[in-house]
């Protein structure tokens, strides 16, 4: 970075720098060893963990706790319940936002004022939780995926950014198609679409960890079991301490069986999060862009 | 928002305007069949819980409906306001999202000033990545790590029992309450948070340090007068929306954290609203309360938007 110049810190400077070296290596630290604990955890057989600790004793690592997750079903139905949410809530998004955004970038389409402030009224107010769930009963949405894929799914937030991101797109790239004679839809699909390929990223990353990361919805709308998304079984593990009676059916002993749940929190939590956190570098731009747009307004 | 006028015919009658705007929505019915599933998803979820929101005003049963359902003024309302209760979740709410806001709000910024001082851009970059991490993990997961790291028998408390002899009852005690939500909070989101400040800081220009520098400022007086005076208007419009949202602090947190000994610092209007409107089915009393709740979001967010716009001239709307 070509920021920093030449010319020569004083020593009271130089010792700043020194300091917030320090500073930033013990954040990174603080960051780094609750995960890390946890991701050891789950490989320690519980008496160990309970009883000394973390060990790097090879003797004292397992399995089991992951052997068990899988060997039970709920983890694993929730895991592919919470993929097919995250997808459709993802796909709903997107399309129904970036049709949106588009049209709300013309420049020249009639009614855009009005249609703005009825998305941006929707923003500043709200029914809240009663009315809305109200509603999603009265549709007949309780306790079908529908609950969790169509509520939300469009944010108002999300419009915004679209069309502030479309109105960058240089008009003379719509001019040049529209005197070729191409009817509107013909421009979206082939002169828009492809050049809004970061803007689609960015909102269809942002609602799909919004949506595999949230239990509320779920909770409140879903009462079947087999319906329930990775974070509410979660819930019941971590939370409610309530671990599946089939994980822990083999043992007698209910100290055994307590010990065991134990370590089952810790492999639960490391199943539910690695997904995320092996896939979220390889988004890191998107999110500083994704961030950036919306800072502009 | 400005717009210009939507196009340039000004010497036609009015009549011909209409037409050419009707002529217009014909020729482009593509653009509104665009807007129309954004626009009815808005609609049912947004716009019809607002009118539902009269049931607040009604002894609503949910087999006579809206319109059959007695109406019964401000009823619910002033038997919330009077409760013994209100006082205690109102305070609740405020302290727990008022001290958040105190204490979170300047740490992304803070964070930013000083990954803005790391000269070496792979060093910053990886610092970044690590410090993004918690903001992946789940609330459910977040609060199960809490309750594993916290509890009497964890590694907390084992380190806590080997100097003083007695664990701390962390998630029982109402005393931690705000303290876990908040630091929790800001472990998980302050990385995160800090990208809009460090890419406002990667755009300033450098040169103004290097001027500064040669007519002697220091480091601190350097980040004061040119780093801190360029995120200044991103700083204004996220406190303007953090003001806005302090009534919607992180109910999803505060519910899970919840133990039945720790009510007394952790219900907030949130988590009443939930348990009172939908688990005990007193709709019309739980929609007043949220309703009351929105309603005192809406006034904070109008007067920090006041308040920043004259002092500093940024505005949200």
């Amino acid at each position: 970075m070509a920021r920093h110049s030449l010319i020569n810190n004083s020593p009271v400077d130089r010792l700043i720098l020194f300091v917030n070296k320090v500073l930033l290596v013990l954040i990174v630290l603080a960051v780094i060893v609750p995960i890390a604990y946890v991701l050891i955890g789950s490989f320690l057989k519980p008496n160990i963990l309970l009883n000394q600790g973390i060990s790097f004793n090879p003797d004292h690592w397992t399995l089991d706790g992951y052997r068990r997750i899988f060997e039970d079903g709920s983890i694993v139905r929730g895991f592919l319940n919470s993929v097919f949410y995250a997808s459709g809530f993802t796909f709903v998004a997107v399309v129904f936002t970036v049709l949106a955004g588009y049209s709300l970038s013309v420049e020249t389409l009639v009614g855009k004022k009005v249609i703005t402030i009825f998305f941006l009224f929707a923003m500043f107010f709200n029914g809240g939780m009663i009315p809305t769930y109200l509603v999603v009963r009265n549709l007949g949405m309780l306790n079908t995926p529908w609950a969790i894929i169509l509520p939300g799914a469009v944010g108002v937030w999300n419009i915004i950014l679209t069309r502030t991101f479309f109105k960058g797109v240089p008009n003379e790239l719509k001019e040049a198609a529209q005197i070729d004679g191409a009817s509107d839809l013909k421009i979206f699909l082939s002169v828009i679409l492809p050049l809004s390929k970061p803007i689609i990223f960015v909102i269809a990353l942002f609602a799909f960890i919004g949506q595999w990361n949230s239990y509320f919805n779920a909770m409140i709308y879903l009462d079947d079991q087999s319906l329930y998304p990775l974070q509410l079984v979660l819930r019941e593990i971590l939370v409610q301490n309530e671990v599946p009676p089939g994980m822990i059916a083999d043992q007698l002993a209910r100290a055994e069986m307590q010990r065991i749940a134990e370590m089952i929190k810790y492999s639960s939590i490391v199943v539910a999060s690695l997904p995320l956190m092996v896939m979220y570098p390889f988004f890191q731009k998107y999110f500083e862009k994704g961030v950036m747009v919306g800072s502009l307004k | 928002m400005k717009q210009k006028p939507s196009r340039g015919k000004g010497g036609k009658s009015r009549i011909d305007k209409k037409e050419s705007k009707w002529a217009y929505i014909k020729k482009n019915y593509v653009l509104y069949l665009f807007l129309l599933p954004a626009v009815l998803l808005v609609f049912i979820f947004n716009y019809i819980p607002m009118y539902g929101v009269l049931i607040a005003f009604q002894d609503f049963s949910v087999t006579k409906g809206i319109f059959g359902s007695d109406w019964v003024g401000l009823d619910h309302f002033r038997s919330f306001l009077t409760s013994p209760n209100f006082i205690r979740i109102f305070m609740n709410t405020i302290k727990l999202s008022v001290y958040g806001l105190i204490i979170g709000f300047p740490v992304p910024i803070i964070l930013a000033l000083m990954l803005n001082q790391v000269r070496r851009m792979n060093i910053k970059k990886n610092i970044q990545l690590v410090i993004y991490a918690p903001h992946f993990i789940s609330t459910v997961v977040i609060v199960g790590m809490l309750f594993i790291f916290l509890s009497p028998a964890g590694p907390i408390n084992a380190l806590i029992t080997q100097f003083t002899g007695n664990p701390v009852s962390f998630l029982s005690d109402p005393a931690y309450f705000r303290t876990i939500f908040i630091t929790s909070g800001i472990w998980q989101g302050a990385g995160f948070s800090s990208i809009v400040y460090v890419a406002a800081l990667s755009n300033a220009d450098p040169q103004l340090h290097d001027a500064a520098t040669l007519d002697g400022a220091s480091l601190l007086q350097r980040i004061w007068h040119i780093d801190v005076q360029v995120i200044k208007p991103i700083m204004a419009v996220l406190f303007i929306l953090a003001i806005g949202g302090i009534m919607g602090v992180g109910f999803e947190k505060a519910y899970l954290l919840q133990t039945d000994m720790n009510i007394p610092a952790s219900e907030i209007i949130d988590t009443y609203v939930y348990k009172r409107g939908l688990l005990a089915g007193d709709w019309s009393f739980g929609a007043a309360v949220g309703l009351f709740n929105t309603v005192i979001g809406l006034i904070l967010l109008v007067i920090a938007n006041t308040v920043v716009k004259r002092l500093n001239g940024e505005t949200l709307y």
